[in-house]
Protein backbone atom coordinates (compact mmCIF):
# COMPACT_ATOMS: atom_id res chain seq x y z
CA UNK A 1 0.00 0.00 0.00
CA UNK A 2 3.06 2.41 0.72
CA UNK A 3 4.34 1.65 -2.62
CA UNK A 4 1.46 2.11 -4.16
CA UNK A 5 1.33 5.77 -2.18
CA UNK A 6 4.77 6.13 -3.37
CA UNK A 7 4.11 5.58 -7.19
CA UNK A 8 0.57 7.66 -7.22
CA UNK A 9 2.54 10.62 -5.93
CA UNK A 10 5.37 10.33 -7.82
CA UNK A 11 2.96 9.97 -11.46
CA UNK A 12 1.89 13.61 -9.98
CA UNK A 13 4.60 15.18 -9.44
CA UNK A 14 6.25 14.05 -12.62
CA UNK A 15 3.46 14.45 -14.74
CA UNK A 16 3.41 18.46 -14.00
CA UNK A 17 0.53 20.82 -14.03
CA UNK A 18 -1.94 18.50 -11.52
CA UNK A 19 -0.19 19.93 -8.49
CA UNK A 20 -0.18 23.66 -9.76
CA UNK A 21 -3.23 23.19 -12.00
CA UNK A 22 -5.63 23.41 -8.67
CA UNK A 23 -3.84 26.29 -7.12
CA UNK A 24 -3.67 28.39 -9.45
CA UNK A 25 -7.49 27.78 -10.02
CA UNK A 26 -8.14 28.91 -6.74
CA UNK A 27 -6.16 32.11 -6.75
CA UNK A 28 -8.05 33.20 -10.17
CA UNK A 29 -11.30 32.65 -8.29
CA UNK A 30 -10.21 34.74 -5.63
CA UNK A 31 -9.25 37.15 -7.85
CA UNK A 32 -12.54 37.20 -9.90
CA UNK A 33 -14.87 37.30 -6.71
CA UNK A 34 -13.92 41.16 -6.09
CA UNK A 35 -14.35 41.86 -9.89
CA UNK A 36 -18.21 40.54 -8.80
CA UNK A 37 -18.99 42.10 -5.94
CA UNK A 38 -16.40 44.77 -5.55
CA UNK A 39 -13.24 45.61 -3.94
CA UNK A 40 -14.48 47.47 -0.51
CA UNK A 41 -13.48 45.42 2.38
CA UNK A 42 -17.02 45.53 3.83
CA UNK A 43 -17.96 43.54 1.01
CA UNK A 44 -15.09 41.08 1.10
CA UNK A 45 -14.80 40.38 4.81
CA UNK A 46 -17.94 38.73 5.49
CA UNK A 47 -18.08 37.04 2.64
CA UNK A 48 -14.76 35.41 2.44
CA UNK A 49 -15.03 32.57 4.62
CA UNK A 50 -17.71 31.16 1.93
CA UNK A 51 -15.72 31.97 -0.90
CA UNK A 52 -12.77 30.43 0.13
CA UNK A 53 -14.29 26.95 1.08
CA UNK A 54 -16.42 26.96 -2.23
CA UNK A 55 -12.76 27.92 -4.15
CA UNK A 56 -11.43 25.24 -2.40
CA UNK A 57 -13.96 22.76 -3.15
CA UNK A 58 -13.89 23.67 -6.76
CA UNK A 59 -9.84 23.16 -7.15
CA UNK A 60 -10.28 19.90 -5.49
CA UNK A 61 -12.99 18.66 -8.04
CA UNK A 62 -10.71 19.69 -10.97
CA UNK A 63 -8.16 16.99 -10.42
CA UNK A 64 -10.78 14.08 -9.12
CA UNK A 65 -11.37 12.14 -12.57
CA UNK A 66 -7.16 11.40 -12.75
CA UNK A 67 -8.07 9.71 -9.42
CA UNK A 68 -8.89 6.54 -11.54
CA UNK A 69 -8.95 7.38 -15.29
CA UNK A 70 -5.06 7.20 -16.09
CA UNK A 71 -5.03 4.05 -14.34
CA UNK A 72 -7.93 2.43 -16.24
CA UNK A 73 -6.82 3.32 -19.53
CA UNK A 74 -3.51 1.74 -19.35
CA UNK A 75 -5.01 -0.96 -17.16
CA UNK A 76 -3.07 -1.10 -14.36
CA UNK A 77 -6.59 -0.63 -12.60
CA UNK A 78 -6.82 -3.98 -13.51
CA UNK A 79 -4.01 -4.92 -11.92
CA UNK A 80 -4.88 -3.11 -8.42
CA UNK A 81 -8.02 -5.21 -8.58
CA UNK A 82 -6.45 -8.78 -8.37
CA UNK A 83 -4.02 -7.82 -6.46
CA UNK A 84 -3.54 -9.12 -3.15
CA UNK A 85 -4.18 -5.57 -1.16
CA UNK A 86 -8.39 -5.33 -0.55
CA UNK A 87 -9.57 -3.04 -3.55
CA UNK A 88 -10.86 -0.73 -0.53
CA UNK A 89 -7.57 -0.33 0.43
CA UNK A 90 -6.04 0.61 -2.61
CA UNK A 91 -8.84 3.06 -3.37
CA UNK A 92 -8.49 5.07 0.22
CA UNK A 93 -4.78 5.30 -0.65
CA UNK A 94 -5.81 6.45 -3.70
CA UNK A 95 -7.87 9.24 -2.40
CA UNK A 96 -4.69 9.63 0.07
CA UNK A 97 -2.58 10.14 -2.71
CA UNK A 98 -4.92 12.90 -4.18
CA UNK A 99 -5.51 14.76 -0.89
CA UNK A 100 -1.38 15.15 -0.47
CA UNK A 101 -1.05 16.38 -3.86
CA UNK A 102 -4.63 19.01 -4.02
CA UNK A 103 -5.70 19.64 -0.34
CA UNK A 104 -2.41 20.36 0.70
CA UNK A 105 -1.23 22.49 -1.75
CA UNK A 106 -4.94 24.27 -1.52
CA UNK A 107 -4.36 24.56 2.71
CA UNK A 108 -1.37 26.19 2.13
CA UNK A 109 -2.56 28.88 -0.15
CA UNK A 110 -5.79 29.48 1.50
CA UNK A 111 -4.20 31.91 4.06
CA UNK A 112 -1.98 33.61 1.53
CA UNK A 113 -5.71 34.40 -1.03
CA UNK A 114 -7.61 35.20 2.59
CA UNK A 115 -5.36 38.08 2.49
CA UNK A 116 -6.85 39.14 -1.08
CA UNK A 117 -10.61 38.78 0.80
CA UNK A 118 -9.50 41.13 3.52
CA UNK A 119 -9.66 37.85 5.89
CA UNK A 120 -9.15 39.30 9.20
CA UNK A 121 -5.91 37.46 11.10
CA UNK A 122 -7.49 35.50 13.72
CA UNK A 123 -10.28 33.56 11.49
CA UNK A 124 -6.73 32.61 9.74
CA UNK A 125 -5.92 29.37 12.46
CA UNK A 126 -9.70 28.13 11.79
CA UNK A 127 -9.71 28.39 8.12
CA UNK A 128 -6.49 25.96 7.73
CA UNK A 129 -8.10 23.83 10.82
CA UNK A 130 -11.72 23.51 9.17
CA UNK A 131 -9.84 22.88 5.59
CA UNK A 132 -7.42 19.84 7.66
CA UNK A 133 -10.43 18.48 9.08
CA UNK A 134 -12.75 18.78 5.97
CA UNK A 135 -11.01 18.37 2.71
CA UNK A 136 -10.20 14.64 3.62
CA UNK A 137 -13.66 13.92 3.28
CA UNK A 138 -13.94 15.84 -0.04
CA UNK A 139 -10.74 13.79 -1.39
CA UNK A 140 -12.67 10.57 -0.73
CA UNK A 141 -15.95 11.23 -2.00
CA UNK A 142 -14.23 12.58 -4.98
CA UNK A 143 -12.74 8.79 -4.86
CA UNK A 144 -16.26 7.54 -4.83
CA UNK A 145 -17.67 9.51 -7.58
CA UNK A 146 -14.81 9.09 -9.72
CA UNK A 147 -15.14 5.42 -9.32
CA UNK A 148 -18.74 5.73 -10.30
CA UNK A 149 -17.76 7.79 -13.68
CA UNK A 150 -14.43 5.89 -14.29
CA UNK A 151 -15.65 3.95 -17.47
CA UNK A 152 -18.04 6.79 -19.52
CA UNK A 153 -16.87 9.36 -21.78
CA UNK A 154 -17.62 12.64 -20.66
CA UNK A 155 -17.47 11.54 -17.56
CA UNK A 156 -16.12 14.56 -15.73
CA UNK A 157 -19.47 17.13 -16.10
CA UNK A 158 -21.54 14.05 -14.25
CA UNK A 159 -18.72 13.29 -11.84
CA UNK A 160 -19.58 17.04 -10.83
CA UNK A 161 -23.08 16.56 -11.01
CA UNK A 162 -22.92 13.86 -8.46
CA UNK A 163 -19.81 14.85 -6.19
CA UNK A 164 -20.91 18.04 -5.52
CA UNK A 165 -24.32 17.67 -3.78
CA UNK A 166 -22.89 15.10 -1.67
CA UNK A 167 -19.88 18.03 -0.52
CA UNK A 168 -22.68 20.29 1.02
CA UNK A 169 -22.18 19.46 4.56
CA UNK A 170 -19.14 19.64 4.78
CA UNK A 171 -18.91 23.17 3.12
CA UNK A 172 -21.56 23.93 5.80
CA UNK A 173 -19.69 22.99 8.70
CA UNK A 174 -16.32 24.14 7.38
CA UNK A 175 -17.80 27.87 6.56
CA UNK A 176 -19.22 28.13 10.06
CA UNK A 177 -16.04 27.24 11.66
CA UNK A 178 -14.38 30.33 9.84
CA UNK A 179 -17.08 31.94 9.93
CA UNK A 180 -17.25 32.16 14.03
CA UNK A 181 -13.67 32.24 14.33
CA UNK A 182 -13.80 35.54 12.50
CA UNK A 183 -16.46 36.70 15.04
CA UNK A 184 -14.89 35.28 17.73
CA UNK A 185 -17.42 32.95 18.61
CA UNK A 186 -17.65 29.16 19.89
CA UNK A 187 -16.27 26.83 17.31
CA UNK A 188 -16.89 23.72 19.00
CA UNK A 189 -19.41 22.61 17.84
CA UNK A 190 -19.31 23.04 14.13
CA UNK A 191 -15.79 21.46 14.30
CA UNK A 192 -16.87 18.46 16.05
CA UNK A 193 -19.95 17.82 13.00
CA UNK A 194 -17.12 18.44 10.50
CA UNK A 195 -14.90 15.99 12.38
CA UNK A 196 -17.91 13.81 12.89
CA UNK A 197 -18.41 13.67 8.90
CA UNK A 198 -15.24 13.28 7.42
CA UNK A 199 -14.13 10.22 9.91
CA UNK A 200 -17.83 8.85 8.79
CA UNK A 201 -16.78 9.24 5.12
CA UNK A 202 -12.84 8.11 5.54
CA UNK A 203 -14.76 4.94 7.15
CA UNK A 204 -17.27 4.12 4.95
CA UNK A 205 -16.88 5.67 1.47
CA UNK A 206 -14.07 3.16 0.60
CA UNK A 207 -16.49 0.03 0.91
CA UNK A 208 -18.73 2.23 -1.60
CA UNK A 209 -16.37 3.29 -4.24
CA UNK A 210 -14.60 -0.21 -4.11
CA UNK A 211 -17.89 -1.67 -5.06
CA UNK A 212 -18.14 1.18 -7.90
CA UNK A 213 -14.99 -0.03 -9.21
CA UNK A 214 -15.89 -3.80 -8.99
CA UNK A 215 -18.94 -2.69 -11.16
CA UNK A 216 -16.70 -0.81 -13.62
CA UNK A 217 -13.78 -3.12 -14.22
CA UNK A 218 -16.57 -6.41 -15.01
CA UNK B 1 -67.48 30.52 -9.75
CA UNK B 2 -65.58 30.40 -6.68
CA UNK B 3 -64.47 33.49 -5.61
CA UNK B 4 -60.72 33.99 -5.07
CA UNK B 5 -60.36 37.05 -3.52
CA UNK B 6 -56.85 38.82 -3.98
CA UNK B 7 -54.78 36.01 -4.06
CA UNK B 8 -56.44 34.02 -7.35
CA UNK B 9 -53.12 34.75 -9.37
CA UNK B 10 -51.41 32.86 -6.98
CA UNK B 11 -53.80 29.97 -6.35
CA UNK B 12 -54.59 29.75 -10.08
CA UNK B 13 -50.30 30.18 -10.90
CA UNK B 14 -49.94 26.92 -8.31
CA UNK B 15 -52.40 25.38 -9.72
CA UNK B 16 -51.37 25.97 -13.15
CA UNK B 17 -47.98 24.79 -12.68
CA UNK B 18 -48.43 21.71 -10.89
CA UNK B 19 -51.34 20.24 -13.35
CA UNK B 20 -49.18 21.27 -16.41
CA UNK B 21 -46.47 19.52 -14.84
CA UNK B 22 -48.67 15.99 -13.96
CA UNK B 23 -49.72 16.30 -17.22
CA UNK B 24 -46.52 16.32 -18.71
CA UNK B 25 -45.15 13.52 -16.76
CA UNK B 26 -48.41 11.63 -17.39
CA UNK B 27 -48.08 12.53 -21.41
CA UNK B 28 -44.56 11.57 -21.59
CA UNK B 29 -45.14 8.19 -19.68
CA UNK B 30 -47.90 6.99 -21.69
CA UNK B 31 -45.93 8.04 -25.54
CA UNK B 32 -43.11 6.46 -24.37
CA UNK B 33 -44.72 3.16 -23.27
CA UNK B 34 -46.61 3.44 -26.41
CA UNK B 35 -43.77 3.68 -28.53
CA UNK B 36 -41.89 0.95 -26.50
CA UNK B 37 -44.94 -1.51 -26.90
CA UNK B 38 -44.94 -0.27 -30.88
CA UNK B 39 -40.84 -1.30 -31.18
CA UNK B 40 -41.73 -4.25 -29.46
CA UNK B 41 -44.40 -5.70 -31.17
CA UNK B 42 -42.75 -5.36 -35.00
CA UNK B 43 -39.64 -7.09 -33.74
CA UNK B 44 -41.62 -9.99 -32.18
CA UNK B 45 -43.34 -10.30 -35.44
CA UNK B 46 -40.41 -9.75 -37.59
CA UNK B 47 -37.80 -11.96 -35.50
CA UNK C 1 -46.68 -17.82 -3.40
CA UNK C 2 -44.49 -15.20 -2.51
CA UNK C 3 -43.97 -11.44 -2.80
CA UNK C 4 -40.53 -12.58 -5.15
CA UNK C 5 -43.15 -14.16 -7.55
CA UNK C 6 -43.33 -10.53 -8.78
CA UNK C 7 -39.79 -10.28 -9.41
CA UNK C 8 -40.39 -12.84 -12.83
CA UNK C 9 -41.25 -10.15 -15.46
CA UNK C 10 -43.93 -11.80 -17.12
CA UNK C 11 -45.56 -12.64 -14.14
CA UNK C 12 -45.23 -8.60 -13.38
CA UNK C 13 -46.22 -7.83 -17.25
CA UNK C 14 -48.89 -9.65 -16.47
CA UNK C 15 -50.53 -8.60 -13.00
CA UNK C 16 -49.72 -5.12 -13.78
CA UNK C 17 -51.01 -4.72 -16.42
CA UNK C 18 -54.32 -6.47 -14.85
CA UNK C 19 -53.74 -3.59 -12.12
CA UNK C 20 -53.51 -0.64 -14.17
CA UNK C 21 -56.56 0.70 -15.19
CA UNK C 22 -58.19 0.07 -11.31
CA UNK C 23 -55.14 2.29 -10.44
CA UNK C 24 -55.52 5.06 -13.04
CA UNK C 25 -59.94 5.05 -12.04
CA UNK C 26 -58.57 5.65 -8.56
CA UNK C 27 -55.88 8.01 -9.24
CA UNK C 28 -58.25 9.79 -11.58
CA UNK C 29 -61.19 10.24 -9.17
CA UNK C 30 -59.27 10.67 -6.11
CA UNK C 31 -56.49 13.24 -6.99
CA UNK C 32 -59.57 15.48 -9.37
CA UNK C 33 -62.30 14.85 -6.32
CA UNK C 34 -59.74 15.86 -3.62
CA UNK C 35 -58.50 19.26 -5.82
CA UNK C 36 -62.60 20.04 -6.77
CA UNK C 37 -63.07 19.79 -2.76
CA UNK C 38 -59.80 21.61 -1.89
CA UNK C 39 -61.00 24.43 -4.08
CA UNK C 40 -64.05 24.67 -2.38
CA UNK C 41 -63.20 24.96 1.20
CA UNK C 42 -63.32 28.30 2.64
CA UNK C 43 -60.99 30.86 2.81
CA UNK C 44 -58.79 31.09 5.72
CA UNK C 45 -58.50 34.11 7.69
CA UNK C 46 -55.05 34.67 7.87
CA UNK C 47 -53.72 33.40 4.12
CA UNK C 48 -57.29 33.57 2.61
CA UNK C 49 -57.46 31.88 -0.94
CA UNK C 50 -54.20 30.68 -1.05
CA UNK C 51 -54.65 28.39 1.72
CA UNK C 52 -55.97 26.17 -1.32
CA UNK C 53 -52.53 25.30 -2.48
CA UNK C 54 -51.68 22.98 0.37
CA UNK C 55 -53.99 20.43 -1.52
CA UNK C 56 -51.27 20.12 -4.43
CA UNK C 57 -48.05 21.36 -2.12
CA UNK C 58 -48.29 18.94 1.22
CA UNK C 59 -49.08 15.99 -0.94
CA UNK C 60 -46.02 16.62 -4.11
CA UNK C 61 -43.72 17.06 -1.24
CA UNK C 62 -44.84 14.08 0.89
CA UNK C 63 -44.40 11.91 -2.32
CA UNK C 64 -40.88 13.81 -3.21
CA UNK C 65 -39.32 12.05 0.34
CA UNK C 66 -41.22 8.80 -0.14
CA UNK C 67 -40.26 7.89 -4.07
CA UNK C 68 -36.97 8.54 -2.80
CA UNK C 69 -37.65 6.00 -0.20
CA UNK C 70 -39.56 3.54 -2.32
CA UNK C 71 -36.09 3.89 -4.82
CA UNK C 72 -34.07 3.14 -1.75
CA UNK C 73 -35.79 -0.05 -0.82
CA UNK C 74 -35.80 -0.78 -4.75
CA UNK C 75 -31.93 -0.36 -5.17
CA UNK C 76 -31.55 -2.48 -2.38
CA UNK C 77 -33.45 -5.35 -3.41
CA UNK C 78 -31.54 -5.35 -6.58
CA UNK C 79 -28.01 -5.19 -5.04
CA UNK C 80 -28.79 -7.79 -2.69
CA UNK C 81 -31.25 -10.58 -4.36
CA UNK C 82 -30.61 -9.76 -8.33
CA UNK C 83 -34.07 -8.98 -9.43
CA UNK C 84 -33.99 -6.99 -12.68
CA UNK C 85 -37.73 -5.43 -11.91
CA UNK C 86 -36.91 -3.58 -9.04
CA UNK C 87 -34.02 -2.31 -10.57
CA UNK C 88 -36.09 -1.21 -13.57
CA UNK C 89 -38.87 0.25 -10.90
CA UNK C 90 -36.49 2.24 -9.69
CA UNK C 91 -35.22 3.76 -12.60
CA UNK C 92 -39.00 4.55 -13.48
CA UNK C 93 -39.61 6.06 -10.32
CA UNK C 94 -37.26 8.82 -10.59
CA UNK C 95 -38.67 10.99 -12.91
CA UNK C 96 -41.82 11.05 -10.98
CA UNK C 97 -39.82 12.21 -7.81
CA UNK C 98 -38.22 15.13 -9.33
CA UNK C 99 -41.43 16.51 -11.24
CA UNK C 100 -43.09 15.56 -7.07
CA UNK C 101 -40.23 17.66 -5.77
CA UNK C 102 -40.67 20.40 -8.94
CA UNK C 103 -44.08 20.96 -7.37
CA UNK C 104 -43.51 20.73 -4.22
CA UNK C 105 -40.85 23.82 -5.05
CA UNK C 106 -42.93 25.62 -7.20
CA UNK C 107 -46.39 25.94 -5.20
CA UNK C 108 -44.48 26.95 -2.15
CA UNK C 109 -42.80 29.77 -4.13
CA UNK C 110 -45.81 30.82 -5.72
CA UNK C 111 -47.22 30.52 -1.91
CA UNK C 112 -44.60 32.12 -0.28
CA UNK C 113 -44.38 34.95 -2.35
CA UNK C 114 -48.14 36.89 -0.90
CA UNK C 115 -47.23 35.01 2.93
CA UNK C 116 -43.39 35.74 3.00
CA UNK C 117 -43.01 38.59 0.68
CA UNK C 118 -40.35 36.47 -1.40
CA UNK C 119 -40.43 33.60 -3.63
CA UNK C 120 -37.77 31.97 -2.39
CA UNK C 121 -36.28 32.27 1.30
CA UNK C 122 -32.73 29.38 2.61
CA UNK C 123 -35.27 28.29 4.52
CA UNK C 124 -34.09 24.68 5.71
CA UNK C 125 -37.06 23.05 4.39
CA UNK C 126 -36.64 24.75 1.20
CA UNK C 127 -33.03 24.20 0.90
CA UNK C 128 -33.32 20.35 1.27
CA UNK C 129 -35.21 20.20 -1.04
CA UNK C 130 -33.55 21.95 -3.77
CA UNK C 131 -30.75 19.08 -2.59
CA UNK C 132 -33.13 16.53 -2.62
CA UNK C 133 -33.99 17.81 -6.57
CA UNK C 134 -30.32 17.78 -7.01
CA UNK C 135 -29.81 13.87 -6.20
CA UNK C 136 -32.77 13.34 -8.13
CA UNK C 137 -30.96 14.80 -11.37
CA UNK C 138 -27.90 13.26 -10.31
CA UNK C 139 -29.42 9.87 -10.63
CA UNK C 140 -31.10 10.32 -13.54
CA UNK C 141 -28.10 11.50 -15.31
CA UNK C 142 -25.92 8.52 -14.13
CA UNK C 143 -28.64 5.99 -15.38
CA UNK C 144 -28.75 7.61 -19.04
CA UNK C 145 -24.81 8.04 -19.06
CA UNK C 146 -24.25 4.53 -18.77
CA UNK C 147 -24.48 1.98 -21.51
CA UNK C 148 -25.00 -1.79 -19.87
CA UNK C 149 -27.97 -2.10 -18.29
CA UNK C 150 -26.50 -4.43 -15.37
CA UNK C 151 -23.86 -1.82 -14.64
CA UNK C 152 -26.15 1.16 -14.85
CA UNK C 153 -28.27 -0.15 -12.10
CA UNK C 154 -25.55 -1.32 -9.80
CA UNK C 155 -23.90 1.95 -9.72
CA UNK C 156 -27.09 3.81 -9.70
CA UNK C 157 -27.91 1.55 -6.57
CA UNK C 158 -24.96 2.96 -4.98
CA UNK C 159 -25.20 6.18 -5.65
CA UNK C 160 -28.78 5.80 -4.17
CA UNK C 161 -27.75 4.45 -0.97
CA UNK C 162 -24.92 6.71 -0.65
CA UNK C 163 -27.16 9.47 -1.56
CA UNK C 164 -29.92 8.60 0.86
CA UNK C 165 -26.96 8.71 3.95
CA UNK C 166 -26.33 12.49 2.66
CA UNK C 167 -29.57 13.77 2.15
CA UNK C 168 -30.31 12.82 5.71
CA UNK C 169 -27.02 14.45 6.73
CA UNK C 170 -27.73 17.81 4.49
CA UNK C 171 -31.30 17.88 5.80
CA UNK C 172 -29.84 17.95 9.18
CA UNK C 173 -26.58 20.42 8.19
CA UNK C 174 -28.86 22.73 6.80
CA UNK C 175 -30.88 23.39 10.17
CA UNK C 176 -27.77 23.78 12.00
CA UNK C 177 -26.87 26.47 9.03
CA UNK C 178 -30.27 28.69 9.23
CA UNK C 179 -33.41 28.52 11.18
CA UNK C 180 -36.25 28.87 8.97
CA UNK C 181 -39.87 30.30 7.96
CA UNK C 182 -41.52 27.80 7.29
CA UNK C 183 -43.70 25.99 9.58
CA UNK C 184 -43.90 22.93 10.74
CA UNK C 185 -45.68 18.87 9.99
CA UNK C 186 -48.92 20.16 8.78
CA UNK C 187 -50.24 16.71 9.75
CA UNK C 188 -49.39 17.39 13.59
CA UNK C 189 -51.31 15.53 16.17
CA UNK C 190 -50.62 18.00 18.40
CA UNK C 191 -53.59 20.14 19.75
CA UNK C 192 -53.72 23.65 18.41
CA UNK C 193 -50.90 22.76 15.62
CA UNK C 194 -53.39 20.50 13.72
CA UNK C 195 -55.29 21.91 10.62
CA UNK C 196 -58.86 22.27 10.65
CA UNK C 197 -61.38 19.01 9.72
CA UNK C 198 -62.33 21.26 7.02
CA UNK C 199 -59.03 21.57 5.02
CA UNK C 200 -57.86 18.34 6.85
CA UNK C 201 -60.43 15.51 4.82
CA UNK C 202 -59.56 17.15 1.29
CA UNK C 203 -56.38 16.94 2.44
CA UNK C 204 -56.26 13.41 3.24
CA UNK C 205 -57.91 12.48 -0.24
CA UNK C 206 -55.37 14.32 -2.33
CA UNK C 207 -52.84 12.43 -0.33
CA UNK C 208 -54.15 9.13 -1.20
CA UNK C 209 -54.75 10.61 -5.06
CA UNK C 210 -51.07 11.69 -5.48
CA UNK C 211 -50.04 8.19 -3.95
CA UNK C 212 -52.20 6.42 -6.64
CA UNK C 213 -51.01 8.85 -9.40
CA UNK C 214 -47.40 7.48 -8.41
CA UNK C 215 -48.60 4.06 -8.43
CA UNK C 216 -49.92 4.32 -11.72
CA UNK C 217 -47.10 6.13 -13.35
CA UNK C 218 -44.66 3.92 -11.89
CA UNK C 219 -46.61 0.82 -13.61
CA UNK C 220 -46.74 2.36 -16.53
CA UNK C 221 -42.71 3.37 -16.53
CA UNK C 222 -41.96 -0.32 -15.52
CA UNK C 223 -43.58 -1.78 -18.13
CA UNK C 224 -41.76 0.96 -20.86
CA UNK C 225 -38.68 -0.07 -19.24
CA UNK C 226 -39.50 -3.74 -19.29
CA UNK C 227 -40.54 -3.64 -23.11
CA UNK C 228 -37.54 -1.91 -23.91
CA UNK C 229 -35.33 -4.32 -21.88
CA UNK C 230 -37.02 -6.92 -24.04
CA UNK C 231 -36.27 -5.35 -27.10
CA UNK C 232 -32.91 -4.27 -26.87
CA UNK C 233 -32.42 -8.21 -26.37
CA UNK C 234 -34.20 -9.35 -29.12
CA UNK C 235 -32.19 -7.27 -31.04
CA UNK C 236 -28.88 -8.44 -29.93
CA UNK C 237 -30.44 -11.29 -30.62
CA UNK C 238 -30.98 -10.70 -34.11
CA UNK C 239 -27.09 -9.38 -34.52
CA UNK C 240 -25.38 -12.34 -33.56
CA UNK C 241 -27.73 -14.86 -35.64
Amino acid sequence: MIALLKRDLALAVRAGGGFGLGVAFFLILCALVPFGVGPETSALRPIAPGILWVGALLSCLLSLDRIFALDHEDGSLDLLATAPIPLEGAVAVKALAHWVTTGLPLIAAAPLFGILLHLPGQAVPWLIASLLIGTPALSMLGAFGAAITVGLRRGGLLLSLLVLPLYIPTLIFGTEIVRRGMEQGSTATPLLFLAGITAGVLALVPFAAAAALRVNLR
Amino acid sequence: MIELGKYAGTVLAAYGVSLALLAGLVWQSIVANARARRDLERQEKNG
Amino acid sequence: MSIWEYANPVKFMRTSGAILPWAAGAAAICTTGGLLWGFLTPEDYKQGSTVKIVFLHVPAAMMAINIWVMMLAASLIWLIRRHHVSALAAKAAAPVGAVMTLIALATGAVWGQPMWGTWWEWDPRLTSFLILLLFYIGYMALWSAIDDPDSAADLTGVLCLVGSVFAILSRYAVLFWNQGLHQGASLSVAPGERMSAVYRYPLYLTMLGFFLLFLTLLLIRTRTEIRRRRLAALQAREMRA
